[in-house]
């Protein structure tokens, strides 16, 4: 049935649960339970993580087309049917997420102290919603998992958050759920139109133009509050502010980028001439972000906020990418997302590091950690050179390409849109300034602690990636190219054919 | 191969004091990172050797795939010829001695093992920049020194000056390096490639290639050539660009010595001989960079006449040979610019060692106006300074003098306006050169002590390890002028370049070099000593005229003292603005008119339920239960929306 020969995608979407069950199942006295659902969680998403590999094994990397695919009928009367498959946009996210998980597991082993049994179950819920939403090939089935992953991460900033969880799990939820309002019915349309939620079958359906403008703007109302895109990003600072550790790894390394995927899998692909028409707009849009919110990341007095706002200027880089339809643009910002991925989940450890320490995110609190932490100081180094997209680190890659890319649409393009490269720079230099350099002069941080074995553990994976996909990325955007250059030969053809249309029309 | 070798040495030792420097200690970590140091600058010196003196043949070292993307393929690659093969044995012979020298001058430091480790790193990256095969390699090198320098200048990062500087470099050279970025990706779009070789080859089929901007199309190569440039000029400290240079001065001074002396600042003018291929038919951005060079070469030479720090004197004198390289560049004459990159090399390096030796034997004192009278009790250092200035300012027969002279007569030779513009302020500057010069000599080392009896007390020459190093420079600035003059400049330059270099075939600057009148090969020597002249009467004859002359134009002093209010300027239209832009963005943008909406909406909400709000205050049941209401309303919609249907 598929390359694995068992049905590989269900299994990992699935597995987590099962660990869930386990967990729910565990009875005794409070400290028990914890170390329980502790190990049991972490088991579980190794276990899954080690199954995903086999996807990076078995994944044939000229085939552009859904792999691993795996249907079973579920309303046939309606044309739903479960379908799960991956092609090469979406299965190195599938990984994204399968690694990032247990990494997450490990960080808050001890900084989550009440209801660890229920904080595991999120996280395991989490898991699951995230990689079905990946793996999705039936419209129905990935909205069901796009917004099923609203509700654990609503619990896990709600509930082990900071002082103000509550405004930020509602503002979180209320943004995320009025755009995916909107998506809904963009899915309604499309299932009248085609009469089916398939998402293979609709990516070969042609909609009228018209439509086309109306159900982009549907998925953008959605999409854009996912990625987040300048001016519906707010929700953000706040959300990572009051979320735990875990909570924002997971929530900048993963959640982030369904927005973006959205667009490389729905409206890029299915509305071809909407796209091309409204492209001005993303691009206005995503120029906003990246110079709008540096500034605003250069006036940050909290650590979180401040690296939540360069997400946002990250995640900006990354539409630019898309909607210049062309191989560079979009491996670009594939790259960009994957290295995003990795780096501001990283980044977001390294604030949570000193944060179980001394209990504070604001950047004034700390000052000369170079002296006692050496090696986090190293760590954080590398993260602050990634996010700043040093040349030898994950972060250049994909930067450049989408310079290069965006080099072909727009002289002005790629130039605001690759100001990130000295704003990013300033704040994040800056920000590393003041919290490693200097001299400390407070009593609390003079007996401070380098990283512990465990940080190490959760740190040094994510060392070895960004300097892999680096120094030789070609390993990991192999995936895509086939699929990449489908897509762009895919969208030069239909905007061919909507030009000879429009040419026969008028006569 | 050994140019590999050469390249991944200093690599290797770097990881090693980087990595293990605390383990094994400060002395293991020099060890090993001198070693590999002196395994990269032997075989570096063997590859130089073998390819331009003993018929080798250039070729390229292939390391493997680095980015795939469509159409855009980059490999990571050594290139190897003579261009690269100088620049190799020239870097790691001076990345030797300098680590070398740093083992007496860093010897009271308490984390050695790092410093040794970024000073490899620096030379690392420094090697990956002149043997890049592309330009992404070659961005990959050139976003690296600025990554160690940034490192180095704020090695002492308990200092604040010391940060803000390392800061500053590292920004406004990433402003040069986004001019830079987009550069390449024109030279993309327009080869269809970023490999020097493919490039190169194809520099004759888009010569009419246009590229529209700003409302008019220009030919395309004009513009990657301005592109490249505004890097040159960020990462060479150029007129606008340049202000980071002074300020990294913060850093160890073996570090100056290296980095913003003898190598990196180097990097932009290495970049344009690189690209003297494509330069050639690029006019316009040629006589934009000859013009940038000369004004930066006066510019850095009148700020440098009233500097006070032994340091800063030289970092703007560095500022201003920069800008004599980018004259000879822009008028065609790569060669020449080149050649001044080498001997400015050796007597730069020189120059700030041996600042650095007086330092170490003023005990950490900068101020000139606080040295004096100490040339008797540190013989040695004193010498090697007068050999510095000696070429630094001109004289014959040490190096300067063949290398200045050289630019110069080019600059003539050229016979365009834009040549003339560079002659004069190249002339101008050859004078306050020489005066700054023997300023900072007759200030720092002559007449009475004007340090207090204990720091005079305490006045000692330097080790042998950092002595002989000075030795080995000073060496080299005597000799490097002479005996590469004919090789470099010569109607044999090709014996020596081979295609490294490539001119035009209407560029006749190097032979109109030959019958320049007489006076124009002499003025450089004639208004050096002119200068040297005025110092000494300024300083040593009649002390109170310059004090003097400087309350008598109290207002171009202060300009001159306050660097042409550069800093001021960007502080006042750049940094500031920015600053209050971001808390404006911030406070008012996102907090009240962004964030106004929903938190309106919100607090209607919570105003409207109360009740609800007292249940939220962390029960994963009413959460749970709040959460299965939503979703069953929302599966409700979805199930009635399907029913309609």
């Amino acid at each position: 049935m598929n390359a694995a020969g068992f049905p590989l995608l269900s299994l990992l979407t699935w597995l987590p649960l099962v660990g869930a069950a386990v967990i729910l199942s565990v009875r005794g006295d409070e400290a028990a339970v914890a170390a329980n659902a502790r190990w049991t969680a972490l088991w579980t998403s190794l276990i899954v993580f080690a199954l995903s590999l086999l996807l990076w094994v078995r994944f044939d990397q000229s085939d552009p087309a859904f792999q691993f695919v795996e249907t079973v009928s579920w309303l046939p009367q309606w044309g739903i049917t479960y379908k799960l498959g991956v092609d090469g946009i979406s299965v190195l996210f599938v990984l994204l997420s399968t690694a990032l998980t247990p990494i997450c597991i490990v960080a808050s082993w001890e900084s989550i102290t009440v209801r660890v049994r229920e904080f595991m179950l999120a996280f395991l819920l989490l898991e699951t919603m995230m990689v079905g939403m990946f793996c999705a090939l039936d419209f129905v089935v990935f909205y069901m998992f796009f917004e099923g992953v609203l509700i654990p991460m609503y619990f896990i900033i709600g509930v082990w958050g900071g002082p103000r969880r509550v405004y930020a799990a509602i503002k979180f939820f209320l943004y995320t759920l009025a755009g995916s309002v909107l998506m809904l019915l963009a899915l309604l349309l499309m299932w009248y139109v085609a009469g089916t939620t398939d998402i293979p079958t609709l990516l070969r359906t042609p909609f009228p133009v018209a439509m086309q403008t109306w159900l982009f703007l549907a998925f953008l109302a959605s999409f854009a509050v996912k990625v987040p895109m300048w001016p519906v990003h707010t929700w953000l600072p706040d959300a990572h502010v009051e979320a735990p550790t875990a909570g924002s790894v997971i929530l900048a390394g993963v959640l982030l980028k369904m927005g973006a995927y959205g667009f490389l899998r729905f409206s890029l692909p299915m509305l071809p001439n909407a796209s091309a028409s409204l492209a001005p707009l993303i691009f206005a849009l995503s120029v906003m972000a990246v110079v709008y919110t540096s500034y605003v990341a250069l006036a940050q007095q909290d650590m979180k906020k401040l690296i939540a706002y360069s997400s946002v200027a990250h995640m900006g880089v990354v539409t630019i990418g898309i909607f210049t339809f062309n191989i560079q643009g979009i491996s670009g910002a594939l790259f960009q997302m994957l290295s995003h991925g990795i780096v501001s989940a990283a980044l977001f450890l390294c604030v949570g590091v000193i944060y179980d320490r001394i209990h504070t995110r604001e950047i004034a609190r700390y000052g000369g950690l170079a002296d006692r932490m050496p090696a986090y100081a190293f760590v954080f180094m590398l993260f602050t050179l990634a996010s700043v997209g040093l040349p030898g680190t994950s972060g250049f890659i994909g930067e450049f390409l989408v310079l290069v890319g965006a080099f072909k649409v727009n002289f002005w393009l790629a130039l605001l849109g690759s100001l990130g490269m000295i704003l990013g720079a300033a704040y994040m230099l800056y920000l590393y300034r003041r919290v490693i350099f200097g001299v400390i002069t407070r009593a609390d941080l003079r007996d401070i602690l380098d990283l512990s074995p465990r940080e190490v553990a959760v740190f040094a994976p994510l060392v070895v990636l960004t300097l892999w996909m680096g120094i030789y990325p070609s390993s990991f955007s192999g995936f895509w190219d086939a699929s990449v250059s489908a897509m762009v030969e895919h969208h030069r053809a239909a905007l061919e054919a909507a030009v000879k249309l429009a040419g026969v029309l008028p006569q | 191969m050994l140019f590999a070798v050469a390249v991944f040495a200093p690599l290797f030792g770097s990881a090693v004091a980087g990595f293990f420097g605390r383990a094994i200690g400060d002395r293991a970590a020099q060890t090993v990172s001198i070693g590999c140091m002196l395994l990269a600058s032997v075989c570096g010196v063997d590859a130089f050797v073998q390819l331009v003196y003993q018929g080798g043949s250039p070729g390229v070292v292939s390391l493997g795939t680095w980015v795939d993307a469509g159409s855009f393929h980059v490999d990571w690659a050594l290139r190897y010829d003579a261009l690269s093969a100088v620049m190799v044995a020239m870097v790691t012979c001076v990345a030797t001695l300098i680590h070398i020298y740093s083992v007496g001058y860093m010897s009271h430091d308490a984390t050695r093992w790092r410093f040794f480790s970024y000073l490899s790193l620096f030379s690392f990256a420094m090697l990956m920049l002149v043997t890049g095969d592309n330009l992404l390699q070659l961005f990959f090198g050139w976003e690296g020194v600025g990554l160690a320098s940034y490192l180095l200048i704020g090695y002492w990062y308990d200092r604040p000056s010391a940060c803000a500087a390392a800061i500053k470099a590292f920004i406004v050279n990433r402003i040069g390096d986004l001019g830079f970025a987009l550069g390449i990706a024109l030279v993309f779009w327009t080869f269809g490639s970023v490999d020097l070789s493919t490039i190169f080859a194809a520099v004759g089929q888009h010569q009419n290639d246009t590229y529209h901007l700003l409302g008019t199309s220009w030919r395309a190569y004009e513009v990657i050539g301005i592109l490249l440039f505004i890097g040159a000029m960020g990462k060479s400290a150029q007129l606008g660009l340049h202000v980071w240079l002074p300020d990294a001065m913060e850093g160890p001074t073996p570090v100056s010595a290296l980095i913003h002396a003898a190598t990196m600042v180097t990097a932009g003018v290495f970049l344009m001989a690189r690209f003297s291929p494509l330069m050639e038919y690029a006019p316009h951005a040629l006589a934009f960079v000859t013009f940038i060079g000369a004004s930066t070469a006066l510019f850095a030479a009148t700020v440098g006449c009233v500097q006070n720090d032994i340091k800063r004197v030289i970092a703007y004198s560095t500022c201003s040979q920069l800008g004599y390289m980018f004259i000879a560049a822009g008028v065609g004459a790569y060669q020449a610019s080149m050649f001044h990159l080498l001997t400015h090399a050796f007597f730069k390096a020189l120059l700030f060692l041996a600042a650095g030796s007086v330092i170490h034997a003023m005990s950490d004192e900068q101020d000139i106006r606080r040295m004096g009278g100490i040339w008797k009790k540190i013989p040695l250092t004193y010498a090697v300074f007068w050999v510095g200035s000696l070429a630094l300012a001109g004289v014959f027969p040490f190096a300067g003098y063949y290398s200045k002279d050289a630019i110069l007569e080019a600059a003539w030779a050229a016979h365009s306006a834009i040549g003339q513009y560079g002659f004069w302020c190249g002339l101008i500057a050859a004078f306050l050169t020489a005066f700054y010069s023997w300023r900072l000599i007759i200030l720092t080392f002559h007449g009475r002590p004007r340090a207090d009896a204990r720091t005079m007390k305490h006045v000692h020459e330097s080790p042998l390890v950092m002595t002989v190093p000075l030795v080995l420079l000073a060496i080299g600035a005597l000799v490097t002028g002479f005996s590469f003059h004919d090789q470099l400049l010569g109607p044999e330059w090709r014996q020596f370049w081979g295609h490294s270099i490539q001119i035009a075939p209407g560029n006749h600057v190097l032979h109109a070099m030959e019958g320049l009148p007489d006076w124009i090969g002499l003025s450089p020597s004639v208004i050096g000593l002119a200068g040297i002249l005025l110092a000494y009467m300024f300083y040593v004859e009649a002390p109170s005229v310059p004090r003097l002359l400087a309350e008598a134009f109290q207002p171009i002093y202060r300009f001159l003292l306050n660097k042409w209010y550069f800093d001021e300027l960007y502080n006042a239209v750049l940094v500031r603005p920015s600053l209050r832009l971001a808390r404006l963005a911030w406070q008012v943008g996102d907090a009240t008119i962004i964030d106004g909406m929903p938190n309106g909406l919100a607090a209607l909400t919570a105003d409207g339920s109360a009740q609800v709000v007292k249940l939220q205050t962390g029960s994963i049941a009413v959460y749970a239960f709040a959460m299965l209401i939503g979703v069953v309303v929302l599966s409700l919609i979805v199930l009635l929306l399907l029913v309609v249907r």
